[in-house]
């Protein structure tokens, strides 16, 4: 008996390969941009979509939780008005829109135009420069970002030149219009700050409530020595959507890069983020908050490593778990061999509303260096009834009195996000979640 | 400014509040009615009868175990208090059936004797947003920002407590005696009719204990009763009672002026354990 056995294909499988089979020819990009796709697709059909015994998709059983794989999704219709994420109104940003999984500049508003900075369509970019190998950021052998590269339809490789600061957020909307039913799209966006530069990234993700759309996003970001990073994620997906999205970032030396992973919304999401530090003297900080309700599923895993030493990352994520909602936090830090002088601390902290709400939380480890300091701790429980009988006591009504203890506990990390318009807006968010309970 | 005519009679929406209190002359603010109260099925309070007139200050005394913090969280509506027996009255109605905010916004107050540290909540918005929803409960205007700073910055600059305590996080790092002095100036800000501090000179040393019963003394008004719970005379000497009562076993076991609280110093709890009993 071979353990490594596969068994049946599941039908989402049968639909993937069929996809694949069918648009293989058609998808954009030649020569290694295709042989890419084609050295991608074997390995996912090798393995099949993780499952439970996958270790690094325990709690997110994608076989389970993903039935079907729906086709390829359309061209995008004209833009509806109004702003491209509503939950960044107020936020002065160049937008950039990624819609059904191709760039879109009808629905773009890219008002400033820096020399320091470019945009162009994610194909134009790797023919123009060959010289930029795609997929060689941290987290490229996940079975998910395989099957990113090997639908990958479109998006933006976006570039900040050395010593450039762009005045304003860079805003990369990813949205599924929704015109023609369910569908699946598979952006990708290629992000390269130049040493010395500096940029404030915002991703969003969102589509139709009703709609059982599915997003397979990869981003892979590579910050030069001196950079600095504010990388901002909305999850904001339909109710009905499920979203699996891949970060891989590569961090040079004497750089800085924060990450804050903000989630309200989808049916199942899977936000995994890679990050590897590369250079000495880095800091790093990646966060989140995530506000769920109903059976929703939101998992966010992490794998940091420090390549190198003198290096220091901090990782704090909160949530808030209603209904049946499932929130899940696997995090962990790997400090390579050599690795000295590394300072790496890990925070998790569930706050379960409802007794029906579940909290995973699994902090890894993984030290090959003796010379550190790491450490971690993880936290999950209901609110304090003697801090809910303190407020009530003082005339605060008992869902009042709540929505102020979740919002203390949700901005203590919110408050971590460096620019004040998206601090506000996701402050925003958070009390309109806590409205809507 | 010889005459007062037009003068409010109380501070904007308290007129309805002070209307009623009239209309209620002959009514007590506060009856306990043969309370019995179970904690964990540990019966703590044992057919509790008590009364406060309108405007008095109560002292509660006793020893430790005789039921009087129950007594303070059971007016407040703290959950798992169990009353098995009797009735709390407040305006001649029964509270009991009330969650802890609606009674706040009838003008129950309890300053507690291990004020709750409420992380990432400002002081300042922590009791805007009290004194507004109990406002609201009461169908009353809410109060402007600035009325509000000034009413505030008054108060506690009276407790001597500065600015920049006010938008720290409530009660976080702050002082045993800091809390206490947080304690009346919610008090003073949230204008009750009812307050009960539970062992409030507990942790204060004398320069805190003066500050303290300073700002207690200046809420004192015909309008507001007190119930001062305390294990220790010393406290009495600060902020002098109308009437003091003795606890023991769950129930007031003897009541008297102020000249009683010196009476127990003198001859301690032990004579009223066997009273009880």
């Amino acid at each position: 008996m071979n353990a490594e056995v596969r068994s049946m294909k599941t039908a989402a499988e049968q639909a993937l390969s069929a996809a694949f089979a069918a648009a293989r020819d058609t998808l954009p990009g030649k020569g290694a941009v295709a042989a890419l796709r084609e050295d991608a697709f074997k390995r996912f059909d090798a393995k099949g979509l993780p499952h439970r015994r996958v270790e690094e998709w325990k709690y997110t059983d994608l076989r389970a939780l993903m039935r079907e794989a729906k086709p390829l999704a359309g061209p995008a219709g004209a833009k509806p008005k109004g702003d491209i994420e509503p939950v960044l109104t107020g936020v002065d940003a160049n937008h950039t829109a990624i819609v059904n999984g191709r760039y879109e500049p009808a629905w773009s508003d890219f008002k400033d135009n820096d020399p320091g900075v470019s945009i162009v369509e994610l194909f134009k970019f790797l023919a123009d420069e060959p010289g930029y190998r795609l997929g060689e950021t941290p987290g490229s052998g996940d079975p998910a970002h395989w099957l990113n590269t090997a639908f990958m339809s479109g998006g933006v490789a976006l570039r900040v030149r050395r010593g450039a600061a762009p005045a304003k957020p860079i805003h990369i909307a990813y949205v599924f219009s929704g015109d023609a039913g369910a569908a699946a799209m598979y952006p990708r966006v290629v992000v390269i700050v130049e040493a010395g530069a500096q940029l404030t990234l915002i991703e969003s993700f969102s589509g139709p409530e009703g709609v059982d759309y599915q997003v397979n996003s990869a981003l892979e970001l590579v910050i030069g020595d001196g950079a600095r990073v504010d990388h901002i994620k909305v999850g904001c997906d339909g109710g009905a959507a499920l979203r699996v999205s891949t970060l891989g970032v590569a961090v040079g030396a004497k750089a800085n890069y924060k990450n804050f992973a903000f989630a309200v919304g989808g049916a199942v999401v899977r936000n995994q983020t890679f990050v590897r530090f590369g250079g000495e003297g880095s800091e790093g900080a990646i966060d989140g908050a995530s506000l769920l309700k109903g059976r929703q599923h939101v998992d966010n895993t992490l794998v940091i490593s420090h390549a190198v030493g003198h290096c220091m990352s901090r990782e704090r994520f909160k949530s808030v778990l209603d209904g049946e909602s499932h929130g899940i936090f696997q995090g962990k830090i790997i400090v390579e061999p050599h690795a000295q002088k590394t300072d790496g601390k890990m925070m998790t902290r569930a706050l379960l509303l409802s007794d029906e709400a579940e909290a995973d939380n699994k902090p890894e480890l993984e030290i090959f260096a003796d010379d550190v300091v790491c450490g971690h701790g993880a936290t999950a429980g209901a609110l304090d009834e003697g801090l809910r009988f303190y407020l009530m006591s003082r005339g605060i009504p008992a869902k009042e009195a709540e929505a102020l203890l979740v919002q203390a506990f949700i901005g203590e990390v919110v408050e971590e996000i460096a620019h004040e318009g998206v601090r506000d807006a996701l402050m925003f968010a958070a009390l309109k979640w806590l409205g809507s309970r | 400014m010889a005459l007062a005519v037009g003068q409010p009679l109380g501070r904007d929406g308290n007129l309805n509040r002070l209307i009623q209190v009239c209309e209620d002359e002959d009514v007590a603010l506060l009856e306990i009615k043969n309370l019995h109260v179970e904690v964990e099925d540990k019966k703590i309070l044992n057919g509790l009868t008590l009364t406060i007139e309108k405007g008095q200050v109560a002292a509660i005394m006793g020893p430790n175990g005789s039921g009087k913090s129950t007594l303070a969280y059971v007016l407040a509506g703290k959950d798992n208090y169990h009353v098995t027996e009797g009735d709390v009255l407040l305006d001649g109605k029964s509270i009991l059936g009330m969650a802890p905010d609606e009674r706040a916004a009838k003008g129950v107050f309890l300053a507690f004797q291990y004020p709750v540290e409420v992380p990432g909540v400002a002081t300042m918005t922590f009791l805007r947003t009290a004194l507004n929803a109990q406002r609201k409960t009461r169908g009353e205007p809410e109060f402007s920002t600035p009325e509000f700073m000034k009413r505030v910055r008054e108060t506690s600059k009276l407790l001597g407590i500065d600015q920049e305590m006010l938008r720290r996080a409530v009660n976080v790092g702050f002082s045993g005696g800091e809390k206490k002095r947080n304690e009346i100036l919610q008090m003073a800000v949230l204008e009750p009719r009812l307050a009960v501090l539970d062992e409030t000179d507990s942790g204060l040393d004398i320069d805190a204990l003066k500050i303290v019963s300073e700002g207690v003394n200046r809420l004192r008004s015909p309008e507001r009763s007190m119930i001062v719970i305390t294990h220790y005379q010393r406290l009495l000497e600060y902020i002098v009672p109308d009437v003091v009562h003795v606890m023991a076993k769950g129930r007031v076991v003897k009541s008297g002026g102020k000249e009683l609280a010196l009476e127990l110093e003198a001859t301690g709890y032990a004579q009223f354990a066997d009273e009880a009993a």
